[in-house]
């Protein structure tokens, strides 16, 4: 079985840049705009698609995503009509990996094989559950697994040694290291600190390492593209389509100018950057 | 004795855990770490004891409600008062002990979600008394319910922040709190006020909680010479139930029945019994037992009482029911004000609308288990913070 993940990864190591991943609630604002968006980042730039699976107690977020969720689910989203947007999205895009980003409790209602076999069947490759710690998670894993589905986990700031030991070896196709102690799309971060953190996390495994929550501007994309393998930026998106909720037909193309912009800044930053973050990298 | 439960990751049989972002584990497991060492810690049991009794006011009396028992006509009722607890509920309890877990950490600021207010009260109290900065979470819908409650809590020196997000009442004030506390963790302690939420948490609250069964086992003794034949508790969270119920689950021939509120009737969809008619899935860092759609998303309740009203349950309530340990019935909103009157009328006490649920139920059971039975209570507060919402169902302006 290929790997999407993987192959893109290792495509994007030879050529030497920096992934970009990003974030958006699948039905917000409505529904029929989800597919165009997810094919129109894929084309100015995007290497990877996350797409959020609404929720009604999105415990981990900031009030941009939960509004975004709010939005979505006065359009009676559903993990189920989420997989038949993968499903439509991957019929014209064969190669674009997309991971599922969502809280349990969905998943659990629909019955962890029952999703899997979904999951796969419509074209996911990676399912990141931001409430499910890796304790807890072994029988989600094996079920994702068994479908060729990576696990997708988080790593934090408050993750030790110990921990991160434990979370990448059950995590598949990257981790996802969330540069703050925080919500999505709380205020900036430390880069100092998100670097020394990554060498703590690439000690322990060879899975690329994403970073994200708080990422907003193209600089700090830049900025971090010098440390990390992938770049995810949601809130700063996600608010951009919020301000086009009531002109729904502009978002698409807004939203992909959006990702041109963070592209250019992450390749201009990994070309110039490549020979003083090799330490960091190895 | 024979009951152990949680395990060492919480987990109460399939129910419980420690369902949260990574970013609380850490946290979460230090936590525990640290309760666990003071649960052995008799310095701290004495200091939690002294608090109860100086400042909470206890122990509770357990009061013989003899003209409810006549009424009922049925088995003898008593009525475990923590209506006459410091501030007017069983929620002090729990408030006391995690603010004195908060300042042996170090914590300089507490947290805390609300419902009804009954909580977000109890822990504006006990940090006033400690002097800890206290923010308290709470639905902007029920800010407009509770007014009283929102202005003593200012009163008392907290902040109260409306929550507007979701269903903008109490699940949506938890989210909030929890975001708050994720975000800083380095000096604030959250305080949650039910056995529900991540793991150390309802066992812990359980455990503070549990001085009111503790006092209902030696109390009984004095009028019956012997333990009751049932106890009978509300549960919305469930920790007043948790708390009377805990110390007599190695009792197999004490029944317990959990009460949950039936709303407008199970049949109508419009009620808070997540046992009675929920399944289980994951809400708010436990598997337990919820109100939820086909799809897994969170559905709003309705409940008479803001204290019952909220779509989960604490995780040991759902393995004490799929194990049959304890039974769940459920009661509406019209039955509830029925026993709130007849308590306030023939015995003098003005039961909380949550505890009237209890009640209501316990006439049920008294006509069953007959004459020679006996029957405790949970009497869990009082009912002053409830004349506004009684008055306005029934039509008189204050």
């Amino acid at each position: 079985m290929t790997n999407r993940l993987a192959d893109r990864f290792k495509a994007l190591k030879v050529r030497g840049r920096t992934a970009l991943i990003p974030f958006i609630t699948a039905g917000d604002p409505e529904p029929r705009i989800t597919v165009p968006l997810m094919h129109a980042l894929a084309e100015a730039g995007a290497d990877i698609i996350e797409l959020g699976v609404p929720f009604s107690d999105p415990m981990a977020d900031g009030p941009v995503i939960q509004k975004a969720s709010e939005r979505a689910l006065a359009h009676h989203m559903s993990l189920a009509g989420v997989l038949a947007m993968v499903r439509e999205f991957r019929s014209e895009d064969p190669h674009t990996p997309v991971v599922l980003m969502g809280y349990l409790n969905p998943v659990e209602a629909m019955g962890y094989d029952r999703f899997a076999a979904g999951a796969h069947e419509a074209g996911v490759d990676g399912v990141l559950t931001v409430d499910l710690p890796p304790e807890e998670g072994q029988e989600l894993v094996t079920a994702l697994r068994s479908r060729g589905i990576d696990p997708v986990f988080l790593l934090a700031p408050t993750s030790d040694a110990e921990r991160i030991r434990r979370i990448v070896q059950l995590a598949g196709g990257f981790v996802y290291y969330v540069s703050l102690r925080g919500v999505t799309g709380a205020a900036n971060f430390d880069l100092t600190e998100v670097a020394q953190k990554l060498r703590l996390i690439r000690a322990q495994t060879h899975l690329p390492v994403g970073v994200g929550f708080g990422i907003s501007s193209p600089d700090a994309a830049a900025k971090v593209a010098g440390v990390a393998d992938a770049v995810i930026v949601g809130s700063a998106l996600v608010g951009r389509i919020a301000a086009l909720a009531s002109q729904p037909d502009r978002i698409a193309t807004e939203a992909a100018a959006f990702v041109a912009q963070l592209r250019a800044a992450m390749d201009g930053a990994t070309a110039s950057a490549s020979g003083s973050t090799s330490g960091v990298r190895a | 004795m024979g009951y152990a439960l949680p395990d060492e990751g919480g987990h109460f049989g399939r129910y419980g855990g420690r369902f949260v972002s990574e970013t609380l584990m850490r946290p979460l497991l230090e936590l525990q770490e640290i309760y666990e060492r003071l649960r052995q810690d008799s310095a701290f049991q004495e200091e939690f004891s002294e608090d109860l009794r100086l400042y909470v006011g206890r122990p509770s009396p357990l009061y013989p409600a003899r003209r409810l028992t006549e009424k009922f006509g049925g088995a003898r009722i008593y009525l475990k008062r923590e209506d006459l607890n410091h501030t007017g509920a069983h929620k002090i309890n729990n408030t006391v002990g995690q603010a004195l877990l908060a300042k042996r950490m170090g914590k300089t600021r507490v947290i805390a979600e609300t419902g009804a207010g009954q909580h977000g009260v109890a822990t504006a109290t006990v940090a006033a008394r400690l002097g800890l900065e206290c923010v308290i979470y709470m639905g902007a819908e029920d800010i407009q319910r509770q007014a009283i409650n929102v202005f003593r809590m200012k009163l008392l020196g907290a902040k109260v922040v409306p929550v507007t997000s979701g269903s903008r009442t109490l699940k949506d004030a938890l989210n909030e709190a929890m975001r708050d506390w994720v975000t800083n963790i380095e000096n604030t302690f959250y305080i949650i006020g039910t056995v529900a939420g991540p793991h150390p948490y309802p066992a812990m609250v359980r455990d503070f909680q549990a001085v009111i069964g503790k006092e209902v086992r030696y109390q009984i003794m004095e009028f019956e010479g012997r333990l009751p034949d049932a106890l009978v508790a509300c549960v919305g969270g469930g920790s007043n139930a948790m708390g009377l119920f805990y110390p007599f689950l190695d009792d197999p021939a004490v029944a317990l029945f959990g009460v949950e509120a039936a709303g407008r009737g199970l049949a109508t969809g419009q009620h808070a019994a997540s046992l009675s008619a929920g399944r289980p899935g994951v809400l708010h860092g436990n598997r337990t037992y919820l109100m939820e759609t086909d799809d897994g998303q969170i559905i709003e309740t309705h409940s008479i009482s803001a204290g019952l009203d909220y779509p989960g349950v604490g995780p040991e309530h759902a393995w004490l029911k799929d194990s049959g340990r304890a039974r769940y019935v459920a009661v509406t909103d019209d039955e509830a004000l029925e026993a709130f009157h007849l308590l306030t009328r023939i015995e003098g006490i003005m039961p909380a609308l949550e505890s009237s649920h209890a009640i209501a139920y316990s006439g049920r059971l008294a006509r069953e288990l007959g004459r020679d039975a006996c029957i405790v209570v949970n009497l869990s507060g009082r009912g002053d913070k409830d004349v506004h919402t009684i008055a306005a169902r029934e039509g008189i302006t204050l």
